[in-house]
Parts: structure tokens; C-alpha cells; sequence
């Protein structure tokens, strides 16, 4: 375990050396069916039910390639601003361990299918930040081990390990970074902005979960130092099981501290795998190997080559949507939103709600108050997504057409709301069933008026004398009165007209 | 013995299809067969009697409903290789690693075989995991020639052959990896295909050398085998190298040349495929061969394929670096063999003690040879390199097949030898592959048939007769025209001496 003792301040962290960024991203693909078999491609399931031949690396079985999951590792290539190669195939990485059920794992190696491209980043500030991506390639996910006993729920030293084929052969696509250099302190901020621009930007392709805490979006930090002004890059290690975007600042963060300390101790780092611990942000080495591991890559001789025409290229270009950082920006504009009002629409997650709700005939600020404020509440409360309530965007915008034309109450349309979010229908079923359209008609208003103010002549005094605030008690019984099906401003008119004020 | 085991697929059919003899009285007659001559021959490691009767019976209830067969060879029983997967019926591969193993699921040529109605009688002995010219190196002992039984029947599918030889199947599948079909087929006198890579579907076979490996029929007249390739051919979405084009016409091709004229065919003789290491009768048997085809009105004339001279050093690199890989599944982990499994061992020391003990010592070679030439450092000199010879190998065949329609050498350098005179010369054992390992090399289409007994000794030699991919149809006509003119050979066997 890393005691702080062996940390550097991290101003002198960056005072003292550059760091070096690489990183690596796996994305588990939202397709139906695996990789290379028909077996469904969902999470969970009870242990290695979703298997067949295949999957399993039965004797005789053969992969076939899964060509939505070419097209989808098209999109994002294209996505990154790739070039797509036009020919490429599929390798073996050979290497031993249970959960792999072929003891090889057929992946992409020196022929990614593409490679050459960037992402532009945008930090909270604002600033932009370009990382130039080396290449992303193709590969088969592989089963889970549970180890069972021993103190690290690792192989080493469990007593015995259960394995779930469920997840082997789920495709993947492994995004690599260029080393991303020169952020000094901002360093993990960027990491974690890079992986959060993905996230975003593979959920706006909808070719994911994109779900850090089930493992469909993995990241592994790679991290040196060199000392400043220097341009050979400093010894890495690479950290594992990162598993939120909070977690990948933390882990670039702390193994910046951590090599400090080394190397200003006169030390060497080691290269080497190390797990990032959620507990107390720090990592930890993983088993060291007494030997390289030679994977002897070669080219999958039961796959053929993949050659993407120009034309599909082209065409999947077509698909591509607007970047999310680029639409968020053309939104402000739009919409003439303050920098505070847009980071409210984005962590609520109801950009595309509220773009939804005015295509639907509202307008920007009605549409948004409802999303990022009610329906937001509603969301926590009912411990949901704003964008998994039981409401579409087409259901708020009539409920606030309704608020518009005066037959509905705010007070009335939230109850409307939650009618339909309880599941009793559209919102004039609910309406309907409830009972709860305002009451227009002046005469049955006007009885509840006078019998308000004859129940209070003292404020209906204070009315008459000049005191037009305190029609706020007669607004208030009549509404009560009313059962809130009333609208307070006619309410109030009439309340004035009335006591002839 | 009876009658029906002598009868060749096309009679059986015939008699079947008519009601003049039941499928089930078919395969019970071989079934027979195979209880008196296999104590001797061991072509079988696993029997599926009532698999097979089963089989037959589905085909005699549709022949008695007035049904249309299934195919053209319902009813007519088959041996199969033991390194195809049979659902729930043992496929061992000849190694002690798949002992008991159980597939969950048909490779797609056995489905194909069940839904053409076609019986399958057991599965046949082999080098473990095809690996061999012997089968010797099978975990559960060789395959004896019916020739003579202190000979070897060839390898790696030398239960095929042998099965076919001993008339204990009509019908056998075998896979040509370097030759596994056409040596064994050339000594024991029967037929043995190797059709175009991904003429026929690799699903459910168990992985040798995946971009060499090949199923492919053998019987005891080229038209049978066509009757058989024609069952088990065609595209197959689970394989993806599979080829996704028309059969070719092979049945037709063999009815059109057993009619005796090859006039407008062009044969190259292979100019690289003669001198040292060729026994004196084999080279002989073969100009008789040539002879014959020039008789039947084929052009022939002489080709030279510089490459295939590097063909089997090529082979020694390809093959077992796929190999190393494709056997690495084999761990002890979900099937099959599993030792040290006593709470004591980490589990990378079961997978190491599990594959020390089940694999043999030709594949424990071959895996090592492969995990070397692929290792870092060293994949440009030997797998690189084998790649490159590859591609000139091709080149050569194609610049041959410019000229020719169809390439001929003698199958096998020599003649079938002693049971166990080579299991210690890895090499000499590799030389019996020389001339059937560049087709595998190309991927391109070849057939061994029978062309009579070497003047020495009195034991089979085989012609082999290549064609270019996806041509595998001109091995037919050819094969069958030859096969016409060269008259049986298999007649010349005699009873086996156990069934006396």
C-alpha cells in the first residue's frame, strides 16, 4: 500500500516534470449479437448462459465477423476523424489465461481498421485542447473470473475461480491515444475531459452503453514524467480498472505524485500494470511477470480481410451526428443561453429533451423550466434518468400549450404531469379523468369571490382602502375554495372589480 | 461377407432408392463387416451402431411413403473422421485430450450427411489432431493397411481409407491439411479428394492448420466420391473462408469422363516431382499413368513449378505455427482432459500439466516449432517467409494452369511402409507430404486415384491429378476417364486373413 509519504506536493509535481498521457479506451458495442457469433450481446444474465460453440472456443467453431460491429467501428473512426483503411484483418494475441476461452484473443493488431485522427476537448474553462488519436481498432472482449478466497479477489492466492463465458466475444473497440503531452497541471483534468468527450460523443452515435460501472466503457492511464524541458519521455505504467471519469483524474493525478516522489528520490520507475483503488484514489502494482509476454500476433486465418468501399465509407460519414460539444455550443447560441443556464441543461441531461420539447411547438425557456426544474425533481425523486420518466417531450409541450392558453394552472399542469408520469394516460386523458381544467366561467367564480370576501369583510375593508396586496387572502380562499382549478390572475381581477378598487 | 459391402455408393443408392435392399440391412451389412475386420484393421475409434440404424431406418420409412430421397445417397452408409464434431457422439481428434469429449453440437458436414440421409457408421482413427502420414500418432493405436496389416494405411485420415480399402464403409470423409486425403487414399488404392479451399465448410472441424486445413470425400470410384462432394459441398454463412459460389458440376464431370475421352484436355506433368527419394516403381506406375491419359486423348505435356521445390519447408512453418495457436484451447478449463485437478495446483499448472499429458509427442513438436516461429524476433524469418514461398507457389500454378487444365504427379514418393520404420525420423515421415503439399499451400483443388501396385512390391500407388481452384470438377473428368482406362485395382486385394 502507498502511504502519502511517498507522494509528492502536487505543485511540485508540475513544477519539477512534464507528464506524459496515453490512454487507452475499451467500448463494449450495443450491438445485438457478439462479435463473432449469434449469442446476444446484453449485460448480466445468469452466469454463461448467453454461449454457444463459438463463444466458448468449442473444438471446430469458427468466428464470422459481426458486420454491424465493422460499421459501427467505422462511425467512430470517422467520428475521431480517422482515416479508414481499405483493407485490414483480424490478428491473434496468443496468451494463456481462463477467461479467454481460445487462449488467443482475436483483435486488430498492426492493421487497425482506423487510425490517424484527433478529438477536440473542451475544458471546463472553455479551453480547447486537440488529442491526436493513433488509432482505433476492433477486438472480442473476454469472460469474467470470479475469484473465490485469498485476500485480493485476484488469482493470485484464490482458493478456487468461477468463470462467466456470458461476456466473451462481446465486441469491442479500443481507442488509443498519440501521447498526449505538454498539459502540465492540467494533465488529469484532460484525461478526464478526453474520456468524458467520448462518452458523450459514443452516446450521441448510440453505439454504446457507454457505462463505466458495468464496463462498457473501460480506461486504462498511461503515465510518465520527464523531467521539464525534456523530450524523452520518462518510464510508464499503466493503470487498470478506472471505472468513473472522477476516477480517471484521481488515477492520473496520483501516479503523477506517485513517480515524483520516485524519481526525485533518485529512483526508477517500474513498468508495469497497476490497479487504480476506489477507496482511497490511490494504485496498486499488479502481479509482476518474471518474463515478457511475447503475444505472437499473427493474422486470423479464419476470418478474411475486411476491405471498407469507399462508397460504405462515405455513406456511414453521412450518419455521423453533430458532435455533442459542437451542438451544445450551436444550442447557446441559439437559444441566447448563459454559460450557467447550459451547464443546468447538460447536467441534467435534457439538451436534447428540451430541443425535443420545443420541435414540438414550445417555446426554449417553457421547455427547459419544465425539464431542468419539475421533471429534474420528479427524476431524483422517482430515482430515475430525466430521459427514463414515463413522459415525451410531445406530452410536456401540450401540457404547456395548455398553461398557455390559460386552461391549465401551473399548479394544475404539475399535477397533470404527474398523472402521466404515474402512468394514467396523455395529458388530456389525465385532464379528463382528474377533472382538472381551470374554472373559466366568471358567474361560479364571481360566487366564490363574494362569498370570500363576506367571509373576510376586515381584508375586503383593507382592499377598498388602497391596500391591493392583500387581495392575496381572498386569491387564496377562492383557489382553495376552487380546489386550485381557478386561475389566480382572473381571480384576482375579479376579486378588484368587485370591491371596486 | 456379404454382397452389399462390395457394391460401390452409386449401387447401394441405386438398390436402396428401388426397394431392392433396405438402408437398415445396408448398414447392418457393413456394421458387420466392420465387427469381423476391425479388431485387425482398427480404422474405427468410436462405433455408432444404433446412430447409423436409426439413420437408415428414417430413409426406408420415406422410401416405403413413396418420398423422395433425401439425396442421392440416402441410405448409404459413411465413416466418418474422427476430427469432425458429431453432437453427442464422441469425437476425439485421436488425441487422449478429447477422450470422452461429447460435442453440444454437428460440424456442418455432418448435418449435411444427416440431412442427406446418409448414415454414419463411426468415426475414424487419425493422427491426433491430423497431425501425421501413419496414423501412428493416434492416442488409441494405428490404423493397420489392409494391404498388408504391418503397413502403415497413411495418414493423418488413414481410418478413412482403410475403412474404404476393407470394405467396412462405402463412403468415408477425411481432411487434407498437407495430404491427409490423397496419401492415405494412394495407399490403400481407394479415392481421396481434396476439393478447393472453402469448397467445403470448416465448421465443426477441429482446427489442424486453419488456412490449409480441408473435408473432403473418399471412396472407392471417383463417381461415388462425387456423389459424396456434391452432399457435402457448398457455402456455409458459419465459415466465414467459406466460398460463396455454385458447386462445381462433379457428378456430371465423372459420368462425362468415364466415357472415356479426354481429347482438348491439356495435363502438365510436374517436372519438380520425380528423381531422388521417388521409389523406382512409383515413378513408373505414374509414366504408365501418363500413358494412358495421352491414350484417352489428352495433350500432355511437361510444366515446370520451380517453388514447390520449398513447399514442405513452407508446410513446416504455416502449418505448426497455426497449430500452436489452435491448439492453445485445449487447457483442461471446459472440456475434455483435465489432471492435477486436486486443490493443490494454480490453474495455470493444471492447463500446463493437462496438455503434458494429453498431447503426443508429434503435436507437443508441432506446437513448439509454431510457438517459436511466431515468436518475436523471429516471425519475419520463418512465418513471414513461409508466407512469401506461399504466394510464389501460388504464382507458379497459376502460371501452370495458363498452359494446362490440369496438373498430375504421383500422390506419395513411395509406397505404404512397415508400421513404426519412421516414427523416429520426423523428417523422412514429413517427405511422404512432398508432392500433396503444395495444392494445400495454393488452396487449389487435387485428387489421388488409384493407378495400380508398384512392380517392387506389390502395394498401391496413387495418381495425383490438381486442378485450379474452384476447377475441382476437371479432377473428375480426368480422374474418372483414367479410372476407366486403368481398370480396379482394389480387385487385387485379397481377403483380409482375419476374416478367412
Amino acid at each position: 500500500m502507498t502511504t502519502t509519504a511517498e507522494l509528492m506536493d502536487y505543485a511540485e509535481v508540475v513544477e519539477r516534470y512534464d507528464p506524459v498521457l496515453g490512454l487507452e479506451v475499451h467500448v463494449e458495442l450495443s450491438t445485438n449479437t457478439k462479435m463473432f457469433c449469434g449469442c446476444p450481446n446484453s449485460f448480466g444474465g445468469d452466469p454463461n448462459t448467453h454461449v454457444c460453440p463459438v463463444c466458448l472456443g468449442l473444438p471446430g467453431a469458427l468466428p464470422v465477423v459481426n458486420g454491424t460491429a465493422v460499421e459501427s467501428a467505422i462511425r467512430i473512426g470517422l467520428a475521431l476523424n480517422c482515416d479508414i483503411a481499405e483493407w485490414c484483418r483480424f490478428a491473434r494475441k496468443n496468451y494463456f489465461y481462463p477467461d479467454m476461452p481460445k487462449n488467443f484473443q482475436t483483435s486488430q493488431y498492426d492493421e487497425p481498421i482506423a487510425f490517424d485522427g484527433y478529438i477536440d476537448v473542451v475544458l471546463d474553462d472553455g479551453e480547447v485542447v486537440r488529442v491526436d488519436i493513433e488509432r482505433a481498432h476492433m477486438e472480442e472482449d473476454t469472460g469474467k473470473s470470479l475469484h473465490v478466497g485469498g485476500a485480493t479477489g485476484r488469482i493470485h492466492g484464490a482458493e478456487h475461480s468461477l468463470l462467466d463465458y456470458n461476456r466473451a466475444g462481446v465486441p469491442l473497440i479500443e481507442i488509443v491515444t498519440k501521447p498526449i503531452t505538454g498539459m502540465g497541471e492540467r494533465a488529469p483534468e484532460v484525461a478526464r475531459a478526453y474520456v468524458t468527450a467520448l462518452r458523450d460523443l459514443l452516446r450521441a452515435m448510440d453505439v454504446s452503453d457507454v457505462r463505466m460501472d458495468q464496463g462498457s466503457l473501460r480506461c486504462d492511464a498511461n503515465v510518465s514524467l520527464m523531467p521539464k524541458g525534456a523530450s524523452e519521455f520518462g518510464t510508464r505504467t499503466e493503470t487498470k480498472n478506472v471505472n468513473s471519469l472522477r476516477s480517471v483524474e484521481r488515477a492520473v493525478r496520483h501516479e503523477m505524485t506517485r513517480h515524483a516522489a520516485i524519481l526525485a528520490d533518485g529512483g526508477s520507475i517500474k513498468q508495469e500494470t497497476r490497479h487504480f483503488q476506489e477507496a482511497d484514489g490511490t494504485t496498486a502494482a499488479g502481479r509482476t511477470k518474471e518474463t515478457a509476454e511475447d503475444y505472437r500476433y499473427f493474422p486470423e486465418p479464419d476470418l478474411v480481410p475486411i476491405a471498407p468501399t469507399r462508397e460504405w465509407v462515405e455513406q456511414l460519414r453521412a450518419t455521423i451526428p453533430e458532435m455533442p460539444w459542437e451542438r451544445r455550443k450551436r444550442i447557446q447560441d441559439d437559444w441566447n443561453l448563459t454559460d450557467e443556464e447550459l451547464r443546468d441543461l447538460v447536467n441534467t441531461g435534457a439538451i436534447d429533451l428540451v430541443a425535443a420539447t420545443v420541435d414540438a411547438g414550445a417555446t426554449q425557456a417553457d421547455a427547459r423550466s419544465w425539464w431542468v426544474q419539475y421533471l429534474n425533481q420528479q427524476a431524483t425523486s422517482r430515482e430515475t434518468e430525466l430521459a427514463d420518466l414515463a413522459i415525451t417531450p410531445a406530452q410536456v409541450a401540450r401540457v404547456i400549450e395548455l398553461v398557455g392558453s390559460g386552461e391549465l394552472t401551473n399548479k394544475l399542469a404539475r399535477q397533470v404531469v404527474d398523472g402521466v408520469l404515474d402512468g394514467e394516460g396523455d395529458p388530456d386523458q389525465v385532464i379528463e379523468k382528474r377533472g382538472l381544467k381551470v374554472v373559466s366561467d366568471d358567474s361560479a367564480l364571481l360566487a366564490a369571490v363574494d362569498e370570500a370576501l363576506a367571509a373576510q369583510p376586515d381584508v375586503a375593508d383593507k382592499i377598498r382602502g388602497g391596500k391591493v396586496q392583500a387581495a392575496g387572502a381572498i386569491v387564496g380562499a377562492v383557489m382553495k375554495a376552487t380546489k386550485g382549478q381557478a386561475d389566480a390572475a382572473r381571480v384576482r381581477e375579479l376579486i378588484l372589480e368587485r370591491v371596486g378598487a | 461377407m456379404s454382397d452389399l459391402t462390395r457394391l460401390t455408393a452409386a449401387e447401394l443408392a441405386d438398390k436402396i432408392h428401388t426397394g431392392e435392399v433396405s438402408a437398415a440391412e445396408t448398414t447392418q451389412a457393413h456394421l458387420d463387416r466392420i465387427a469381423a475386420v476391425d479388431g485387425d484393421v482398427h480404422a474405427f475409434l468410436h462405433v455408432d451402431a444404433e446412430g447409423a440404424l436409426e439413420a437408415a431406418r428414417a430413409v426406408d420409412a420415406d422410401i416405403a411413403a413413396g418420398t423422395a430421397p433425401a439425396s442421392p445417397l440416402a441410405g448409404v452408409p459413411l465413416a466418418l473422421k474422427d476430427v469432425l464434431t458429431t453432437k453427442g457422439v464422441p469425437t476425439t481428434c485421436g488425441s487422449k485430450t478429447l477422450e470422452g469429449w461429447l460435442p453440444p453440437y454437428d460440424a456442418t458436414v455432418t448435418r449435411r450427411l444427416r440431412e442427406a440421409g446418409v448414415p454414419i457408421l463411426g468415426k475414424t482413427n487419425m493422427d491426433e489432431f491430423a497431425m501425421g502420414s501413419s496414423t501412428e500418432n493416434s492416442a488409441y493405436g494405428p490404423t493397420r493397411n489392409p494391404w498388408d496389416l504391418g503397413r502403415i494405411p497413411g495418414g493423418s485420415g488413414g481410418g478413412s481409407s482403410a475403412s474404404l480399402a476393407a470394405y467396412e464403409a462405402p463412403l468415408a470423409i477425411g481432411t487434407d491439411t498437407g495430404g491427409s486425403i490423397r496419401q492415405p487414399a494412394a495407399v490403400t488404392a481407394t479415392v481421396g479428394v481434396k476439393p478447393t479451399y472453402g469448397g467445403v465448410s470448416r465448421y465443426g472441424l477441429v482446427a489442424f492448420s486453419s488456412s490449409l486445413d480441408q473435408a473432403g470425400p473418399c471412396g472407392r470410384t471417383v463417381l461415388d466420391a462425387a456423389l459424396l462432394h456434391e452432399v457435402i459441398a457448398g457455402h456455409d454463412p458459419m465459415d466465414a473462408t467459406s466460398v460463396d459460389a455454385p458447386v462445381p458440376a462433379v457428378v456430371d464431370a465423372a459420368r462425362q469422363g468415364a466415357r472415356g475421352d479426354l481429347s482438348g484436355v491439356k495435363v502438365g506433368v510436374v517436372r519438380e516431382f520425380s528423381g531422388e527419394g521417388y521409389q523406382g516403381g512409383v515413378l513408373r506406375s505414374f509414366e504408365t499413368a501418363v500413358a494412358q491419359l495421352k491414350e484417352l486423348g489428352a495433350e500432355v505435356v511437361e510444366v515446370s513449378c520451380p517453388n514447390f521445390t520449398y513447399a514442405l519447408p513452407a508446410y513446416y512453418l504455416i502449418a505448426p505455427s497455426e497449430c500452436s495457436s489452435n491448439l492453445a484451447r485445449f487447457d483442461a478449463m471446459r472440456y475434455g482432459l483435465r489432471v492435477a485437478d486436486d486443490g493443490s495446483h494454480s490453474a495455470e499448472e493444471v492447463m500446463s500439466l493437462t496438455r503434458e499429458e494429453g498431447f503426443g509427442a508429434e503435436v507437443k513438436r508441432r506446437v513448439m516449432l509454431g510457438t517459436y516461429a511466431l515468436s518475436s524476433g523471429y516471425y519475419d524469418a520463418y512465418y513471414g517467409s513461409a508466407q512469401k514461398v506461399r504466394t510464389l507457389i501460388t504464382r507458379d500454378f497459376a502460371a501452370a494452369f495458363e498452359q494446362v487444365d490440369v496438373l498430375v504427379s504421383p500422390t506419395t514418393p513411395v509406397t505404404p511402409f512397415k508400421l513404426g520404420e519412421k516414427v523416429d525420423d520426423p523428417l523422412a515421415m514429413y517427405l511422404n507430404d512432398i508432392c500433396s503439399i503444395p495444392a494445400n499451400l495454393a488452396g487449389n483443388a487435387a485428387m489421388s486415384v488409384p493407378s495400380g501396385l508398384s512392380e517392387e512390391d506389390g502395394l498401391p500407388v496413387g495418381l495425383q491429378i490438381m486442378a485450379p481452384a474452384l476447377a475441382d470438377d476437371r479432377l473428375y473428368r480426368v480422374g474418372a476417364a483414367y479410372e476407366a482406362a486403368r481398370g480396379p485395382v482394389l480387385d487385387k486385394l485379397g481377403e483380409l486373413e482375419a476374416s478367412k
